[in-house]
């Protein structure tokens, strides 16, 4: 009666469901299409040692999301240890500890990467500063340091020009004076690279090493890979170590920053730590869920992807039914078809949803048609109405037995997933068609009949779906805009489409 | 289609959406329809009023009764049995005569005391009530047919449907039984519907399944035209079940009796909108005109004055 109030309520729910809706859409990126895909990456870091009967202790640096990847989910398999995640210096390091151990050890770190879209998407907003320019160069070394920088200097005019001076100087076949002092001979990469590190803060920049791997498809045994990262800006410009170019490859992820090793150990023999990746190509969505879960638990909390897997299956069905009823309401109160039965053709179409439609619309008739044969039988012997109903029920699902073994005696698979009928409906839409047909007469009766199977038929359109699945396991907030859908519908006063039909007589009459 | 729903808005049709959203749902309270819906009730309210109905023999509530039945019927030659809750003449039987244990139905058929029996169970168990709740059988008195409709209608007693808004009668039809209805005058079982003019009570053109036909398919004889006797009586009647019901939109149907005149056969809270094709005019305009005056409409004799008024037929 009061439209108003209608209004106002309907406008909230589609505000609450859009407004929610889009916030997944575009904030989130949940993804509106079931087979858009991202590159997840899991990585392993497995430890091995040779344990001997005394207290162990093994740290190990490990990844956090950077400005390039995110790490969407990480766990550890270690039997029996102690196992404490902390931070040091800006790094993150898991330390396992254990009383005592004794023979082969292995522990596992595991890890599961996405890369990001946009770069820097979900970065540390500040990089922490690194203890400014102590570098423990001293005498004739800090002399040759600070000779190198006079001269790099001399050759540059930003840090990008320095940084390639120093790494051309650092890399070349020949040494010069000062840098063979301070590499010593046979220097390593990581030499060169600490060294760069002293002379880089000398000159008054905060410099560091990164360490990190480099993500492929699928690698065994990954080297660690290991550059340059100078402050600038807020921003930890990477630089080659080989050609001294700032930049490096997209695929390398950093895992830990300092000059100490990727692992540490005290009380074992034997460490050995090999890393390995593989990537998946997953469904977008696997990858925002569980970058959600990370970032915002709550929300992950309360959607249905938390729930086990087995039970997700129930509600991706269970979702879809206010779509085939909005459709119901729709061709009933809109176009005026008439069912059997107000929700009789969502059920029946869920029914289809098993079966496939043609199948289904076979298999469903011939039950329909040899009930109501039995039915109108049924009427001679003067039953009871409860035991008369009791009966065709019995004979409903004799001869959905029978059809079920005799298509698999044909070999017809199909025909098995009869059995997934709604036994009881179809038991009333044989007894209410049988009424309709002796009361209003056989046309009467089809005419309903087949109005109910199109409608069934096109609400299992609706509902099997891919596209529409999706979106309302996705996004169940859109059912808050069906439902004020078939509120308004509640108040829909205009003419039914079967009504225009039926009334024209009375136009010709009066024009 | 556009174009049709637009004429049809301007011939003030009322579709079943807006019956059901501005009338229906506004001005029928639900707690009245179980005393429409239920026709012992109906009729017991119809004759604490003062409203003649067809006389009512007996009600059947529980299984055993069954076996009073035939004693009941001892009494009474022709009789009729309806489920108290049934709708559009399901499950109702009209017997016109006996030959021991064989009874006749109105179209010649036979119906044994077994096949009577079977049926009064069904009755019972709700087969032909709303929603498959159980039900009551009623017997009541067969109403004989006045001669002014013997020439029009087939094996049967025709209704005549008065749709009163607020009190105020605003339109009206008769229907007529034909050999397809099996003696009922229900439009679903195949009647045909005649409008009535309601200043005159004269009967117009007639529609069958939505066409306009003007004769009785089954005999012949013309529909329009014709006086329907008593009419001042029933539309006064009809203004009255207002205050009898309560309810704002209603349907009554009448039966004319040879012998003692206009008697209410049932209330409808839910009325069809059929009524329309047979008057050929619409009803949205005249609910909207005693949607206005309903302030000044209190009296039976205002509002029945009121109808003769405005609704007379083009
Ligand atoms: N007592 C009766 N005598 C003769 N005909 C009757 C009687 N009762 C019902 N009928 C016929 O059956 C039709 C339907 O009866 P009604 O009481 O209106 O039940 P329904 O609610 O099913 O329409 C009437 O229009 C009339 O033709
Ligand atoms: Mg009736």
């Amino acid at each position: 009666m009061n439209n108003r109030h209608l209004y106002v309520l309907t406008s909230l729910l589609i505000l609450a469901g859009l407004a929610l809706f889009s916030y997944k859409l575009l904030v989130l990126h949940f993804p509106l299409s079931p087979d858009s895909q991202v590159k997840i990456w899991d990585m392993e870091v497995r430890v091995s040692f040779l344990a001997k009967d005394r207290p162990i202790k093994v740290s190990l640096y490990i990844p956090r999301t950077s400005s390039n990847y995110a790490l969407l989910d990480e766990n550890l398999v270690s039997r029996g240890y102690g196992t404490r995640i902390r931070k040091v210096a800006g790094n993150r390091q898991v330390v396992w500890s254990i009383r005592k151990a004794s023979g082969q050890q292995t522990l596992y770190y595991r890890a599961t990467l996405q890369k990001l879209r946009s770069p820097d998407e979900l970065a540390p907003a500040k990089p922490e500063p690194l203890q400014a320019g102590k570098s423990d160069l001293k005498g004739a070394r800090l002399m040759a340091a600070m000779a190198v920088v006079d001269d790099i200097r001399a050759r540059s005019v930003d840090t990008d020009m320095l940084v390639s001076e120093l790494m051309m100087r650092l890399n070349a076949p020949k040494l010069n004076q000062n840098l063979d002092l301070l590499l010593g001979s046979a220097p390593t990469e990581l030499t060169r690279a600490r060294t760069a590190v002293d002379i880089l803060q000398l000159a008054g920049l905060q410099a560091r090493i990164a360490h990190g791997v480099q993500l492929s498809e699928f690698q065994r045994d990954l080297n660690v890979v290991h550059w340059l990262q100078v402050l600038q800006r807020d921003h930890w410009r990477p630089y080659d170590l080989a050609t001294g170019e700032a930049g490096v490859s997209d695929d390398y992820y950093l895992i830990w920053h300092s000059n100490k090793s990727l692992i540490k150990m005290r009380g074992g023999k034997q460490l050995k730590a090999t890393i390995s990746v593989v990537l998946n190509k997953t469904a977008a969505l696997y990858g925002i869920l569980l970058q959600s879960k990370a970032d915002m638990p709550a929300l992950y909390k309360f959607s249905l992807h938390s729930l086990p897997v087995d039970k997700q299956a129930t509600y991706h069905i269970m979702l879809l039914i206010p779509l085939g009823a909005l459709l119901l309401v729709f061709l009933r109160n809109v176009i005026g078809i008439k069912t059997f039965g107000t929700f009789m053709p969502v059920l029946i179409a869920l029914a289809f949803r098993e079966t496939q439609l043609l199948w289904g619309l076979i298999l469903f008739s011939l039950v329909i048609a040899a009930g109501l044969m039995v039915r109108l039988y049924l009427e001679r012997l003067k039953l009871l109405l409860v035991p008369r109903l009791a009966s065709v029920l019995i004979v409903v699902i004799l001869l959905i037995t029978a059809l079920s073994i005799f298509s698999d005696n044909l070999g017809l698979e199909r025909g098995l997933s009869i059995a997934l009928f709604p036994m009881v409906i179809m038991t009333m839409t044989i007894e209410r068609m049988s009424i309709v047909w002796e009361e209003l007469g056989r046309k009467e009766a089809m005419q309903q009949g087949i109005g109910s199977l199109a409608v069934a038929a096109l609400a299992y359109i609706v509902m099997i779906n891919q596209q529409m699945n999706h979106l309302v396991f996705v996004f169940p907030e859109i059912l808050l805009v069906v439902l004020a859908l078939s509120l308004l519908l509640g108040r829909y006063s205009g003419y039914r489409l079967l009504e225009l039909i039926r009334f024209r007589a009375l136009l010709r009459g009066s024009s | 289609m556009l174009n049709i729903a637009r004429r049809l808005k301007s011939a003030d049709v009322l579709g079943i959406n807006r019956r059901n959203a501005q009338y229906t749902l506004p001005h029928n309270a639900r707690r009245l329809y179980p005393l429409v819906d239920n026709k012992a009730r109906t009729k017991q309210l119809a004759m604490a009023m003062g409203i003649p109905v067809p006389e009512l023999y007996g009600i059947i509530d529980y299984e055993h009764q069954r076996r009073n039945l035939h004693e009941l019927l001892e009494r009474y030659p022709d009789f009729v049995v309806k489920p108290a809750r049934g709708s559009g003449g399901k499950g109702i039987v009209m017997i016109t005569g006996r030959q021991g244990q064989l009874y006749r139905k109105v179209n010649g058929q036979v119906l044994s005391w077994d096949d009577l029996k079977h049926h009064v169970s069904n009755i019972l168990a709700g087969m032909y009530s709303l929603g498959g709740q159980p039900d009551q059988a009623l017997l009541e008195y067969h109403v004989l047919i006045d001669p002014v409709f013997q020439a029009i209608s087939y094996q049967g007693v025709p209704d005549i449907r008065i749709v009163i808004f607020l009190g105020v009668p605003v339109m009206a039809m008769v229907r007529l039984p034909t050999r397809q209805s099996e003696g009922k005058a229900n439009l679903h079982q195949g009647a045909i519907g005649a409008g009535i003019d309601i200043v005159t009570g004269i009967t117009l053109d007639a529609v069958r399944k939505n066409q306009i036909v003007t004769e009785q398919p089954d005999t012949g004889f013309p529909v329009s035209g014709i006086q329907v006797p008593h009419w001042d009586t029933m539309l006064k009647t009809s203004a009255r079940c207002h205050e009898m019901t309560g309810l704002g939109y209603q349907g009554a149907d009448f039966v004319l009796d040879r012998d003692k005149g206009a008697l209410l056969l049932e209330v409808n809270a839910r009325p069809g909108l059929n009524i329309q094709i047979a008057n050929q005019a619409g009803l949205h305009n005249r609910l909207k005109l005693v949607e206005q005056h309903q302030q000044s409409l209190k009296s039976v004799d205002d509002r029945v004055a009121f109808a003769r008024q405005h609704f007379a037929a083009q």
